[in-house]
């Protein structure tokens, strides 16, 4: 079973399930006709803000309801039988919930990244517990503390707050405690 | 009264002549045998354990029996982070324990909530909800520290006086409040006493040997924030946006330029 590094994937996974990969800024940067650090591009200033494009990845990103059919892949043609890790990850500004899903060889070798990114009103994504059970708990950390949904899922109910709690608390415009704010910068 | 009676006693016994009072034999009894319930919430039980073990000797102040139940324990050592969800627990077992009881905050966590004290899930202080006889700074205290402490309440059981301690007095055995779950945090009787957002609602317990009682005094309720995200009639600023975000998140979070900020994403 190969090891496929994230460039490989896209290519494969545009070969062989086309239509599933979606439109995607890439990390590396564009040929702009000289490198970096050459005179005429201005280095940022100590200080100055640089502006970063936090949603540039080099990963395979690919529709929310492809996810199954993906992960199957993966799996039953790549050999990555564990699914290790499902995060999810708010861009408030951009209004995007980003799921990242990390899928193992049990024999060794590194991850395997894959990225759905779902709006932040309506963040539905299909589960992933038929094919893996292992990823029940997981999903239901993502919708406990993220608010994302995952239809099909058999259990799909609080696992870290208690059930009366109301609130996505890891989402970034759910508020701090904060009372060390208190002071100067209120009013 | 009672510096003068121990200096004629402590006088008398290089004498070889022991006299004691009934007070100081009570006091000596429990001083002498402070028993430590056994749990630990996080970090700071690894720095407890470490404490009743060889090197540090917590048997040397007689309070190595750490004993599993609280019905044999008198002293609580809330060693670490206690989250709201694990509150309701702590206080029950405090509950459960006997009179004579003591507790001792240990480390930044359990005394304010410590690092966490911005998180969501994180009770701001076990003073809220007990009362706490010794606090400790540290994060995590060192053992040493542990030991300080524990010599500190025994100093403070020394000067304990049998006619005015709570605990041979009429009243009956009091029990603490257990909070329950609400929809922002915890609750007693209904009433939210930690919200997300403003100082808790409620004043810590002021020390035992002050009658264990609040003090009544809340410091600024006035700073109670109302966060519109958390209000389901608020509009939202936009589809993606609530308006009303904290400043400091907003701060943090939206400071790109909106040029930058994708919204075709997703």
């Amino acid at each position: 079973m190969p090891r496929v590094n994230a460039a490989e994937l896209k290519e494969r996974l545009a070969h062989d399930l086309p239509g599933v990969l979606a439109e995607t800024r890439t990390r590396t940067p564009a040929d702009t006709g000289h490198a970096p650090g050459d005179g005429k591009t201005a280095r940022p200033r100590r200080g100055e803000h640089t502006p970063v494009d936090l949603l540039a990845t080099d990963d395979a990103v690919i529709h929310a309801d492809r996810i199954p059919e993906v992960a199957r892949y993966v799996r039953d043609v790549l050999g990555y039988e564990l699914l290790s890790n499902i995060t999810a990850v708010d861009y408030l500004a951009d209004g995007v919930i980003e799921l990242v899903y990390h899928f193992f060889h049990l024999g060794g070798g590194a991850e395997l990244v894959i990225k759905v990114r779902v709006p932040r009103d309506a963040a539905v994504v299909p589960t992933l517990t038929a094919e893996w059970p292992g990823a029940d708990l997981q999903e239901r950390e993502a919708f406990d503390l993220y608010g994302v949904l995952f239809p099909g899922h058999p259990n799909l109910t609080r696992i870290y707050m208690w059930d009366e709690f109301e609130g996505w608390p890891m989402r970034k415009d759910y508020p701090k405690q904060g009372d060390k704010y208190f002071g100067d910068a209120e009013e | 009264m009672m510096s003068d009676d121990r200096e004629i006693q402590l006088e008398a016994e290089k004498q070889g002549v022991f006299l004691t009072t009934m007070q100081r034999f009570y006091n000596w009894g429990r001083r002498s045998s402070v028993w430590p319930l056994s749990f630990g919430l996080a970090c700071c039980a690894i720095e407890m354990m470490a404490t009743g073990l060889a090197r540090f000797d917590l048997a040397r102040f007689g309070a190595e029996m750490f004993r599993a139940s609280p019905r044999q324990a008198d002293l609580m050592i809330v060693a670490g982070t206690v989250t709201k969800k694990m509150a309701p627990q702590v206080v029950r077992l405090y509950n459960q324990m006997p009179e004579p009881r003591y507790v001792i905050s240990m480390g930044a966590c359990a005394t304010s909530g410590g690092p966490f004290r911005d998180g969501y899930n994180v009770l701001r202080g076990i003073d809220l909800l007990l009362p706490v006889d010794v606090y400790i700074p540290g994060c995590p205290p060192r053992p040493e520290a542990l030991l300080h402490a524990l010599m500190t309440l025994q100093a403070q059981i020394d000067n304990q006086r049998l006619n005015r301690v709570r605990w041979y007095g009429r009243r009956e055995a009091r029990d603490f409040p257990v909070p329950t779950f609400g929809k922002q945090g915890l609750e007693i009787d209904g009433q939210l006493i930690d919200p997300v957002g403003g100082l808790p609602l409620v004043s810590p317990y002021t020390s035992p040997l002050h009658g264990e009682e609040r003090s009544g005094t809340i410091e600024h309720p006035e700073l109670a924030r109302q966060f519109p995200i958390m209000d389901e009639t608020v509009e939202l600023e936009t589809p993606y946006k609530a308006a009303g975000i904290a400043p400091e998140i907003a701060i943090n979070d939206l400071k790109r330029p909106e040029s930058e900020v994708d919204h075709a994403q997703g």
